[in-house]
């Protein structure tokens, strides 16, 4: 980095001579009205929105692809002078709005963008007051380019930001701009609807309402809306989102900027989910009685479940946590659990042979997910990072298209938007140096997707992967390569807490065959099938695969509803908090829990959230070691590859057969299944 | 100049003949590996002279599919230049220059023609002959008002004129390329009043050549 003086509107600045001008300028809080410049995009400069004065230049300048190394200094040498508030700039400015107003509609009343809208603030700043174009607007059809997003064309200012958005981070060049000059239209080839597990971001990216969110259609205006700070959960990223809402529904779901994980990105799952939380919801308890459900009230329940646990044998007892459940949830249980007598509890419903005994580094996605731009191999097993984490599968694209990148997959073939050296789809071939051919790589991410460790033979791949790993020197004191990519947005919490059987306790595995149990709690578990045999007691917030199963149903809260932590797949803790209240007779998870342990005479020792989470950290201080230095990771890895077991010669599918259908709240989700009818009919 | 849309009507389908795959395999071998995507105004070229003068929706995927692009990136750039026709044209397609020059020197007169004898900017005649579209300066301004058939040009025409090409070439009849008033390209259409021999010799006086002093 090094630093140029310029003079700025007559006062001299210190300025990143590697930036282009209209970054310098915002480093210093100049601020400059822009519509097709973005931070995470190529420069296009086609909306000449950034025009400044530069001293000396015949004409304004576009400030967004004026590099500030590219200005020259004065005649006597003094240094280069730019204005930003002077008259050539001011009025330059205002004529490139009034154009781009000229063909714009007059319908901000009735535009889903009013209120947060970059051309109307900026019109407001930097504009004129009137216009002087009599003649007739244009207008542009609309295109129907699928169930996301929504077009009103004619409000397009073709600042060309989705085009470039789903060429270079989606991956996928579906948007283009077809024709010239005034007839030029922003579409998708033929209108066919869009593909990418990204697209909704370009709602995000239009500066005005020419795409817009179509499930949001008219729903809520931005100043309406109570914006709280969330987490995603709907894979294991945990991505930082926004939830605005009115009253008691979630009105949309928007993303937060976070550098170190979803930049400013996040999936179409993560954005669409929220009409899946306003249906199928258990808002009250029920008990099932000759096959039928049957509402009953809470101390009903609870009672029943009392009696339930009354009459069972502790280790005849067992639990289940699911995808979306919180730390403090699967604590509570654990520690009631462990209060009960029984150790029959497992966070991995999809039979992960991920386990605590070798060190967290074992099961976390170590280089973190800003190291992937440091690395310079990637070799992806079993996984499909483009429909398993699409946010992480865009960061590991946008450091393929910096260069010097080699990618190898062993698995399942599929699009990744980006080239890959195919190595086949067999587990055998990890061991296969010569075939992966990352020789000349020093920072090597060994990307193991969590299908792979659900099989059978999980612990013999993973312990061979590391074993390669150690010996191709990309697990060393400073880098250590091996990443698992969770899908589960709860797993690396619950494994944290410690959320799994010992040796003689049983595993989600075994407790699913109905045999060794006879009282099963479902902590929103609903991707495993239970046997008949023990009552269920299923605690969640969708009539899902769970509470089809259920005996008694104990109406819980969504991630929108509580307050709680996750830790994503990199291990990271962050907190979701509460936007909206969960509906009816429903109630925080945690607190079912210690009512049922009130009730047992053995109530666990919190009162609040709070409590809760101190006693938390305190039991369970991984939860709270993201950045700190393991030396000891080492230990644990060699002691991974040193387990020896058969591999089985079977082919590594992917547990994610369908993007939009994951989780209960999905499933829920109208918009969700118009995704995947979209889906499956394209293929 | 009019949005243009590809005619979705026809279902047609498109592959490169031998001769014209070889053609285009010829541009591409003019960029460097990995480039291809550069020939593409060459092949969408090459591909509207097999279709007949236009560009389908087939030939877009199979132009996409051989230069290994997405379709909307083949398709920006058809529809981007008036050159790539992206509905059926007759066997012998009409651009007529309407820009100013022509338009000045009788491009009006031009325009009754093919409106009469072909019907409104755009069409076709049923018999799949004559089409015609009107298009932005062609460059023979010297030779006002001009069409363009094909790939030649007509020039120094008027109504007369070009009503006999009309109808030869609904004859089937052989055409003249070039001038309709006897000029050789674009020399003056009288005898020249500048530049004549003596004050060329005037000016080789005068000039002063470089080096001799």
């Amino acid at each position: 980095m090094q630093d140029t003086k310029l003079i700025i509107d007559e006062k001299e600045y210190m300025v990143n001579s590697e930036l282009t001008v209209i970054q310098a300028l915002e480093d210093i809080g100049i601020e400059i009205p822009r519509f097709c410049f973005h931070e995470k995009l190529s420069i296009a400069g086609n909306c000449r929105m950034c025009l400044i004065e530069v001293v000396g230049a015949p004409k304004p300048a576009a400030s967004c692809h004026l590099g500030v190394r590219d200005l020259r200094p004065g005649p006597n040498g003094e240094p280069p002078k730019i204005n930003t508030k002077s008259e050539v700039a001011k009025k330059a400015q205002k004529g490139a709005m009034e154009f781009l107003l000229a063909n714009h509609p007059l319908d901000c009343p009735i535009c889903d963008q009013g209120g947060e809208c970059d051309l109307q603030d900026q019109a407001m700043k930097f504009g004129t007051d009137k216009s002087r174009f009599s003649e007739n607007k244009r207008a542009v059809e609309n295109k129907d380019i699928g169930p996301l997003v929504k077009t009103v064309m004619t409000r397009c200012i073709h600042c060309t930001r989705c085009v470039r958005f789903s060429t270079e981070v989606a991956g996928v060049s579906e948007l283009g701009a077809t024709g010239r000059g005034e007839d030029m239209e922003i579409t998708t080839y033929l209108e066919k609807s869009m593909d990418s597990e990204l697209q909704g971001n370009v709602i995000d990216l239009c500066p005005v309402g020419a795409l817009t969110s179509k499930p949001y259609e008219f729903k809520a205006r931005s100043w309406e809306l109570t914006k709280t700070e969330s987490i995603d959960v709907m894979d294991g990223l945990g991505s930082n989102i926004r939830i605005d809402s009115k009253g008691s529904e979630v009105m949309r779901i928007i993303p937060r900027f976070n550098d170190d994980i979803n930049e400013e990105w996040i999936s179409d799952k993560a954005r669409f989910i929220w009409d899946g939380l306003k249906v199928q919801r258990l808002d009250r308890p029920y008990i099932r009685i000759n096959i039928k459900l049957k509402e009953v009230s809470w101390s009903h329940a609870i009672d029943k479940v009392i009696e339930k646990m009354n009459q069972t044998a502790p280790e005849r007892i067992g639990c289940i946590a699911g995808d979306m459940s919180t730390a403090e949830e699967m604590y509570s249980m654990k520690k009631l659990m462990d209060k009960i007598g029984s150790s029959n509890y497992d966070c991995r419903q999809d039979s992960s042979k991920l386990s605590i005994d070798y060190g967290r580094a074992s099961y976390i996605f170590n280089p973190t997910v800003n190291g992937i731009e440091e690395a310079d191999g990637i070799v992806i097993i079993g996984s499909n990072p483009r429909i398993e984490s699409p946010v992480l599968n865009a960061r590991i694209r946008k450091r393929w298209l910096t260069g010097n990148l080699k990618v190898s997959l062993v698995g399942e073939e599929c699009d990744l938007t980006y080239p890959y050296n195919y190595i086949g789809n067999n587990p055998n071939l990890i061991s296969d140096a010569k075939k992966i051919g990352l020789d000349d790589c020093k920072k090597i991410i060994w990307l193991v997707g969590g299908s792979v460790v659900s099989r059978d033979d999980g612990l013999p791949i993973l312990s061979k992967v590391v074993e390669h790993a150690l010996n191709s020197g990309s697990i060393s004191d400073d880098w250590n390569g091996l990443s698992i990519l969770h899908t589960a947005a709860s797993r690396v919490a619950g494994l944290d807490i410690g959320f799994v059987p010992n040796r003689d306790s049983l595993s989600a595995n075994n407790m699913k065959n109905g045999i060794e149990t006879d009282l099963l709690f479902l902590l929103g578990a609903d991707e495993i099938e239970i046997e008949k045999g023990p009552c269920v007691v299923y605690i969640g917030s969708h009539g899902d695969i769970g509470a089809n199963r259920a005996d008694i149903i104990l109406p819980g809260s969504c991630y929108t509803e509580k307050n709680g932590s996750y830790v994503n797949t990199e291990g990271r803790l962050q907190e979701i908090n509460r936007a909206v209240f969960p509906p009816g007779n429903a109630k925080d998870d945690w607190t079912i829990l210690k009512l049922i342990s009130d009730k047992i005479k053995q109530p666990l020792d919190f009162i609040d959230t709070d409590s809760l989470r101190k006693m938390m950290f305190k039991d369970c201080p991984n939860l709270l070691s993201f950045e700190q230095h393991h030396d000891h990771y080492l230990e644990d890895l060699r002691k991974l590859s040193s387990v020896k077991g058969s591999i089985l010669d079977l082919k590594m599918d992917i547990n994610i057969k369908d993007f939009y259908m994951t989780n209960p709240i999905a499933r829920s989700s109208k918009v969700m299944a118009n995704c995947s009818i979209q889906k499956s009919k394209k293929q | 100049m009019n949005v243009r849309r590809i005619d979705l009507t026809s279902n047609d389908s498109f592959l490169f003949t031998k001769v014209n795959k070889d053609s285009a395999n010829k541009e591409i071998a003019k960029y460097p590996e990995g480039r291809q995507a550069s020939a593409i105004i060459a092949i969408l070229w090459i591909a509207q002279k097999q279709n007949n003068g236009w560009l389908s929706e087939s030939a877009i995927s199979h132009v996409s599919d051989f230069l290994v692009m997405q379709k909307i990136r083949v398709l920006e750039i058809a529809t981007f230049y008036s050159m790539f026709n992206l509905s059926p044209v007759g066997k012998y397609h009409i651009q007529l220059c309407g820009t100013t020059p022509c338009m000045l020197c009788g491009a009006e007169s031009l325009k009754k023609v093919l409106n009469k004898e072909i019907g409104v900017v755009g069409s076709l005649t049923k018999d799949k002959l004559l089409s015609w579209v009107e298009v932005e300066c062609l460059g023979a301004c010297c030779n006002a008002p001009m069409v363009q058939i094909n790939d030649y040009y007509y020039e120094d025409l008027d109504e007369v004129s070009f009503k006999k090409i009309i109808k030869d070439l609904k004859s089937g009849k052989e055409i003249k390329t070039g001038s309709y008033k006897g000029r050789l390209t674009s020399e003056p259409s009288k005898d020249p009043i500048v530049l004549l021999d003596d004050e060329i010799e005037k000016i080789n006086i005068k000039r002063i050549k470089p080096g001799l002093k």
